[in-house]
This record gives C-alpha cells, structure tokens and sequence, in this order.
C-alpha cells in the first residue's frame, strides 16, 4: 500500500515536471525526449492501476513509434530554432490565464468527486475474477465494441494514406515507364487476327 | 489506493501545462504538435482512472482509441508539417497565410 503511494508520488512529480519541461524546452529534440520521459511516467501510472497491456502500449506505440517519429521529422526539417523563439512575453500571458482557468475548473470538479472508503480499499492490482488485464480488455474490445474497432481501422487507413497523398512528390523530371502510351504506339505493335490452322506467317 | 480526485487533479494540470505550452510556444509547429500528444496523455489517464475506480474496463478501451487516433492524429499533422516546410522552408505559423486571397 505504501509503496503504490510512493510510486504514484514519483510518477507525478515526474510526469509534471517532465511536461513543464517541454514546454519550456529550447531545441525540439530536448522537448521530444521530456515527451519520452512523460510518456514513461505515465505508463507507470497505468501499472499501479493495473492496466497492463495499455502501459505496454504506450511505451511500445508512442515511445517506440509516435517519439521516433517526431525526432525524425525533427532531424529531417533542420529548422533554425532560435528565430521562432521572440515575441513570447504577450502570448504567455494569455496562455497561462486560460490554462489556469481551464485547469481551476477541472481541478474544482475533482474535489466534487467524493471516493467513498469502500472504494478507496479496493487493490485494483488483483484481477477480477482471476482473469488478466489483457484477457478482460479481449473479451469487450471484440464483442461489445467490434464495430469501434473497425471505424478505427478505417481511421488509420484512411490517416496512411492520406499521409502518403500529402507527402508524395511527383518529378516532372523523372523518366517513368508508362504502359498506356507504350501500347498505343502505332508503328510498333501490329494487330492481326490469325485464322485457326494457318498461323501468323 | 491513491484517491481518484488526485488523478483528476494530475490531468488536470498535464492539460494546463500543456495548453499553456501551445500558447507559449505558438509559432513552433512540432512543438504545439507534441503539446496536443501531452494533452491525449491527460485525457488517457483520466479514463484509465475513472476505469480502475469503477472496476469497469470499458475506459480502457477507450483510452486504446485514444491511442489509435492520436497516432493518426500525429501521422497527418506531421505529414501537412512536411509539406509546409517544402513550401515555406520554415514552421513558423504566424506565416500560414496562403488562403488569405
């Protein structure tokens, strides 16, 4: 009990204080590895609420996919950093005015939220009925919600390849084999249509 | 256990710090992009929270849609990124102004 207190002690200053970072972070690099680093945070805190495969989740999609992606488009571009850096002082005002109010109003609705002791006693840890996280999350996700599962299927087609029409560029300059035009040359492809027994010649 | 109103208060902050973020850093694209996956992150661990606290599964699932979009989410915006800075040669985004006419 008191260790899974320490721990969601360590995971949220260090969750909190890895997204002050990167906000406040110079180069875009740095601010994608405190982005890691939060990430990791906060797969230790679905563990010690006993959401297993959505921790392994997060650290093998987002950390070993959606990070590295980002640190690849922040290697690839090469952007001067420093340039976009002025003019802070006006829009930080604003910004910590709204995301104070914002974040007043949902930190009121938490006190609202009373956690009776019945509820408090629970070790979310042990399975329900002696069954895995992993296996529990199978039983729903594939019958309560199999058509949410398609429509997110969709939604990730439908995202690869718009990535790949956004992104693909055509050369004017690049020599490609094109069938159509090839067939349709007339002084190279002869039609005939052969008698049967007799052949072409 | 921890009580659920200090994960609520956890998100809560996590979706401040990073809505103050995209408005302290709101010419650098990346940086507003990797601000929206903190706030996802937030969102995420308020529904595996309320999904502990009810011993209910169903916020899990939820949280593993959240997933999927986010990285479609990610997959685009970093795409429309790249193509902004063939055309522009920068991510500044105070110089999105192509439709203005």
């Amino acid at each position: 009990m008191l260790i899974s207190q320490l721990l969601f002690y360590l995971f949220s200053a260090l969750l909190l204080s890895s997204s002050i970072a990167l906000i406040f972070a110079k180069h875009p690099v740095h601010a994608v590895l405190f982005l890691i680093l939060a990430f990791l945070n906060g797969a230790g805190l679905f563990l010690l609420q006993g959401a297993e495969l959505l921790a392994m989740i997060l650290i093998i999609v987002y950390v070993g996919a959606i990070a590295v992606f980002f640190l690849f488009v922040v290697m690839m571009l090469d952007i001067e950093f420093i340039k976009l850096a002025h003019n802070k002082r006006l829009f930080s005002f604003f910004g910590i005015f709204i995301g104070l109010i914002i974040g007043a109003e949902i930190g009121f609705s938490a006190y609202m939220w009373p956690s009776s002791q019945e509820a408090l006693n629970v070790d979310h840890t042990i399975p329900l009925n002696f069954i895995t996280n992993t296996h529990a999350i199978a039983n729903v996700l594939y019958s309560k919600y199999q058509v949410a599962v398609i429509i997110a299927g969709l939604i990730l087609l439908s995202a690869m390849i718009g990535t790949i029409v956004i992104t693909i560029r055509q050369r004017p300059s690049l020599k490609r084999q094109n069938i159509e035009s090839q067939n349709q040359r007339s002084n190279t492809i002869k039609l005939v249509s052969p008698k049967s027994g007799e052949g072409l010649l | 256990m921890i009580p659920i109103s200090y994960y609520i208060l956890l998100s809560a902050s996590i979706f401040s710090i990073s809505l103050i973020g995209i408005f302290f850093n709101r010419r650098n694209l990346i940086l507003i992009l990797l601000c929206v996956e903190l706030m996802l992150l937030a969102s995420t661990i308020n529904f595996v929270a309320f999904s502990a606290y009810q011993s209910s599964i169903d916020g899990q699932i939820i949280a593993l849609f959240v997933f999927a979009v986010a990285a479609a989410e990610t997959a685009i915006g970093l795409a429309i990124l790249v193509v902004y800075y063939r055309l522009k040669s920068t991510v500044d985004v105070d110089q999105v102004s192509s439709l203005k006419g």
